[in-house]
This record gives structure tokens, C-alpha cells and sequence, in this order.
């Protein structure tokens, strides 16, 4: 049935959406028992010019509203199961020469100078390029060209980032934070999803934190903590992008596991040789291009425990820095 | 040639991601011409400048901006034509959050930031409402979390819009934004074309000039609050 020709009383018991848009533009219809057409007919022309729409344009957004939620609802957007960046060149125009698959639950590190070129591979994947970036880069999608509308989907964008300089700026806590990122994801059990969330976050974190600390004031390696559980468990991205994570206050191959048990594609950029090593493979970029593509060594593998050792004697000092202590000997 | 209106509120970025696009166009060879309105002053024509492209800056002092540039924008149209420009991009501050700048049948392009806060598109009037592309940028400041809350709101505000993310700082996302551009329609002329919305309203006294306050020197468009009972707790 049209939603024009349902009562407002309906819609606002079995389509708390509706009650949310209109609310939105500040509408809150008293009288409940008329249909929607006739409350928004019987609204004043200078009410329209007030909020900034006119009941047309009011209704085909409503509508359209209703339309993706719907689709959304019923999950109708086609999983992610690999991507493959087929090479094209660097700045200097030398072809690329590769043909890159990246599956879920993979982790690959990115190295290279600043400027080197990090940034447009991220971004090509992001907008799926079809050799229409400067790159001339291909992006496939479970070995297919994706449709481009997708470019422009909320729910299908490929990559999450994670970085450094990102904070929290909501004013909110914890659980009402992650509840809401929940909400909008259109997700069933919210309380449970909240609940799992930080408590995995707090897994990562140093120092932990309880669901009522507001997230504005939650340390660094918290806030990081926070990031990675919830990309984890609410990001529609399948590819999730970590830019250099500091190595205080947050378990990093914990954080990483993470992301491998919840199936992302994890690309590092990184030059942390303990994160570097962690990864099943690492790409090289130089001058724009992806210079090559590094199989982790076993040797590599074995050195990594012992940059955990030094990792971790490094990890005593601050320890012991922080409770007082001299450090007089040095392990 | 193609005109794009690009607006905003102040500091959301505008600027930055038009410098972006206007790199990413200038190397895909077409020519580009910039129009800045602003309201006091503006340093960004220089910005545009040194990026190799003309420029006219348009400064609206006293005027509301959005009715100085609908007064204006086909004298600037014109100079557009007269430098043989293929795009003319018009930026202009979005000051008072309901600013009705968009031109049916130009592209329309709505800049906004996601540190203004998840509420904040709701409460962005035409200027977001009846805008073909959203742009959200410092995503790189933020978490991935808010990002996506944020997007999803720009969404429940303007649904059919498509949002895009640039970042001003790296580039990240402007070749993407110039690509869309490149599919505006053309704009031969304006004379008789419409605005997607009204603009605000402003007739009054005080639009006159008029500093004193009272009753009595109150003319013209005025409106009251409307006082609600508080209940006493």
C-alpha cells in the first residue's frame, strides 16, 4: 500500500523509520489518526519554506528513504570474497606488471616512503578503478569488473581505515557510541553486539575501559582498541586499512587476529618491522607504483620472535618506567 | 560549457577538495575557470590562482551570499564563456545552514565535514537537500565508526544524493569527484532558469539598515518565537 494512503498512527507503530525521517525536518504530527498525505496536504506552504523542502521533495526522499532501507534489510549486496588489483603503471609510466589477489582473512603490509603512492592504491580500491584513475589500476571483485553503481553504495564501500591521527569527536559513551554505529548498520541483537564489542576491545587495550567512559576521553591506545573491535565487528568494509598503529596501549597481534577470525582483508602500512614480519606478505611501493610483492620468509618468521623478544623488553622498561622504578640495568 | 555549484558551510573543506578536482582536470586536459563567493573577505582566489586557472571572486559584505550570488551568477556565466572555459566551478559559503544555492539542471554540490557531528545533517537545509553529490571530507581525523554513522545520516537527509568521501589534504577521492563532473550537463544559459528551492526570506528593517531594537522599528518580514510553557520541575 502506498505509504501516503497509510495512517500516521500505523506507520509510526510498525515503521519507527518513518517517526525518524520526519523527525529529522522537526515534523511530529499530533493528530495520529489521519493518513500521512492528508497531515502533510494540511501542512502550510511557509512550514515547507521553513524546513527547507517542499512536500514533493519530501516524499520522494521519504519514499527513496524507505526503498534502500529495504534493501538493505534484506541484504541483497553481493559478498566480497577476494579482490584483485591488476597492475597498471607508476608515475614514471613503467607498467606495474601484477596481478594481485587479496582474500579474506589475509594480511598483507604496505611499505614505502611518504608520497610513495600508499594513498592512491588504497583509493583505487575504494572506488573499484577501472584503468580510469591515474594509475590506469583494474579493481576485481571475486575475479569480476564490479558494477559501477556501487561506487557509490554506503554499505559496499571496500575499505575501512584506521590510523593514527583518527579520534572519537561524538559526544557520547561507549555502549551508546557502538549502539548507535549498530543502529545505522540495521543490526538485530544491539545490546548483545555492544556488549561483545567492548568487551573484545578491552581485550586490546592496556587499560580498560567500561561502556559508560565517554569516548572522547578514552586514551590512545583505547580509542585504537575501540576502532579495531568495532571495524571488526560493524564495518560493512571488507578491506580494513591500518595506517602505522603505535605500538602503547594496544595488543597489536591480538588486534590483528581480530580482524583475520572476523574475515577482513587487512592491509598494513606500516614500517614497524614486528608488523611487517606479522604479515603473510608485503607489498613495495615506490614512485606511484606497486614496486613488488614479498612472500613473508620463513626465516623472516623466525627473526619476528625474536623482534618480539626485544619488542617485549622494551615493553618491561616502560612497565617499570611507569611504576617509579630506576632504570639503572637494562635486560 | 559546464557549470557546477559547489556549497558549504564555512570551513568544511570547499576550497581544498575544488583545488583537488581542478588538479585531477587540469590533467585530463579540459579548461577550468573558478568563481569564489564569499562574505568579508576571501584569500582562496589566490589558492585557485596558483593552480593556473582563472578567477572571479565575488564579495557579498552586508547581502545575504546566496542572494548575491543568484544575482550574480549569470554576469559570471558569461565571463566563463568569454575565457572559453569547459567547466566553471562556483563556490559559495553556506553561512546561515539554509542556503537555497542550487540551480535546477547545474550539477549541485553540497561540501560538508564529519567533525560538524552526527546531527549536523539534519540540520542543513536545501543547500544539502536538493544537492546531486554530497562530499564528506576529514574522514581521515575521525574514526572509521563515525564516518559511517555520519554517511548514513547525510543519506537519511538527502537519500537520493550520491555521497562521495574526498579528503582535501591527500587528494584521496577528488580524480573520483572531477570523474563525476565530467558528466554534468551543459549550461548555455540562465536567463529563466530556476532555483531548486526558495532562499531565505530577508525583508525586514533590519535588512535596511536599521540598528535599533523595539517594536516599533520592526518592518517588513518579521516572525516571532513562539514561547512554550515549561513545566516546573
Amino acid at each position: 500500500m502506498n505509504i501516503l494512503e497509510r495512517t500516521i498512527a500505523d506507520l509510526y507503530e510498525n515503521m519507527p523509520q518513518v517517526a525518524l525521517f520526519l523527525g529529522d525536518y522537526g515534523l511530529d504530527p499530533l493528530e495520529r489518526g489521519i493518513t500521512l498525505g492528508l497531515w502533510l496536504e494540511s501542512l502550510p506552504d511557509e512550514m515547507y519554506e521553513d524546513i527547507g523542502i517542499d512536500m514533493q521533495g519530501l516524499v520522494e526522499n521519504l519514499e527513496e528513504y524507505l526503498l534502500q532501507q529495504l534493501m538493505l534489510q534484506s541484504g541483497h549486496l553481493p559478498v566480497v570474497n577476494e579482490i584483485t588489483v591488476i597492475g597498471g603503471r607508476d608515475k614514471s609510466g613503467t607498467p606495474e606488471q601484477l596481478r594481485l589477489t587479496l582474500t579474506r582473512g589475509s594480511v598483507t603490509s604496505i611499505v614505502g616512503p611518504t608520497g610513495s603512492g600508499k594513498s592512491r592504491l588504497l583509493a583505487d580500491i575504494e572506488w573499484m578503478a577501472q584503468c580510469d584513475t591515474p594509475t590506469g589500476r583494474a579493481i576485481l571483485v571475486n575475479g569480476e569488473k564490479p558494477d559501477p553503481e556501487l561506487r557509490f553504495s554506503l554499505e559496499y564501500k571496500l575499505v575501512a581505515q584506521l590510523s593514527q591521527n583518527m579520534n572519537f569527536v561524538m559526544d557520547t559513551t561507549v555502549a551508546e557510541f557502538v549502539a548507535m554505529h549498530a543502529e545505522s548498520r540495521m543490526v538485530e541483537n544491539i545490546a548483545g553486539v555492544v556488549e561483545e564489542i567492548i568487551m573484545q576491545a578491552n581485550q586490546l587495550a592496556g587499560e580498560p575501559f567500561s561502556a559508560d567512559t565517554p569516548v572522547t576521553s578514552l586514551s590512545g591506545g583505547q580509542s585504537r582498541a575501540l576502532m579495531i573491535a568495532d571495524t571488526a565487528f560493524l564495518s560493512s568494509s571488507p578491506v580494513v586499512l591500518i595506517d602505522e598503529i603505535e605500538n602503547a596501549g594496544i595488543d597489536r597481534k591480538r588486534a590483528l587476529s581480530l580482524l583475520v577470525r572476523r574475515e577482513k582483508i587487512v592491509l598494513m602500512a606500516t614500517h614497524d618491522p614486528i608488523l611487517a614480519l606479522m604479515a603473510d606478505q608485503r607489498m613495495v611501493i615506490r614512485n606511484g607504483g606497486i614496486h613488488r610483492v614479498i612472500t613473508t620468509t620463513e626465516r623472516e618468521k623466525e627473526n619476528l620472535t625474536v623482534l618480539e623478544s626485544f619488542d617485549n623488553r622494551l615493553l618491561a622498561l616502560r612497565t617499570r618506567l611507569r611504576n617509579g622504578e630506576l632504570i639503572e640495568e637494562v635486560p | 560549457m559546464k557549470l557546477v555549484t559547489i556549497s558549504g558551510p564555512p570551513s568544511s573543506g570547499k576550497t581544498a577538495v575544488l583545488a583537488g578536482v581542478i588538479r585531477s582536470m587540469i590533467a585530463s586536459g579540459v579548461k577550468v575557470g573558478a568563481l569564489k563567493y564569499d562574505c568579508l573577505t576571501t584569500d582562496d582566489d589566490a589558492i585557485f590562482r596558483s593552480l593556473g586557472v582563472p578567477v572571479q571572486t565575488g564579495l557579498s559584505g552586508n547581502l545575504c551570499p546566496d542572494h548575491y550570488f543568484v544575482s550574480n551568477i549569470e554576469e559570471c556565466l558569461d565571463w566563463g564563456f568569454s575565457q572559453g572555459l569547459d567547466f566553471l566551478l562556483s563556490e559559495s559559503a553556506g553561512l546561515c545552514n539554509r542556503c537555497a544555492p542550487h540551480i535546477k539542471g547545474v550539477l549541485a554540490v553540497c561540501v560538508i565535514d564529519n567533525l560538524m557531528g552526527a546531527t549536523t545533517p539534519k540540520k542543513i537545509g536545501p543547500m544539502l537537500k536538493y544537492a546531486d553529490i554530497v562530499v564528506i571530507t576529514k574522514g581521515d581525523i575521525v574514526s572509521q565508526a563515525e564516518r559511517e554513522v555520519f554517511a548514513f545520516q547525510v543519506r537519511r537527509a538527502n537519500p537520493k544524493a550520491r555521497i562521495m568521501h574526498v579528503n582535501g589534504i591527500t587528494g584521496q577521492g577528488a580524480a573520483e569527484l572531477a570523474s563525476q563532473f565530467l558528466n554534468a550537463p551543459e549550461t548555455t544559459c540562465l536567463d529563466g532558469s530556476r532555483l531548486r528551492f526558495s532562499m531565505p526570506a530577508a525583508l525586514c528593517s533590519y535588512c535596511l539598515g536599521e540598528t535599533r531594537i523595539g517594536m516599533e522599528h520592526q518592518l517588513g518580514n518579521i516572525k516571532r518565537i513562539k514561547l512554550k510553557e515549561e513545566p516546573i520541575a
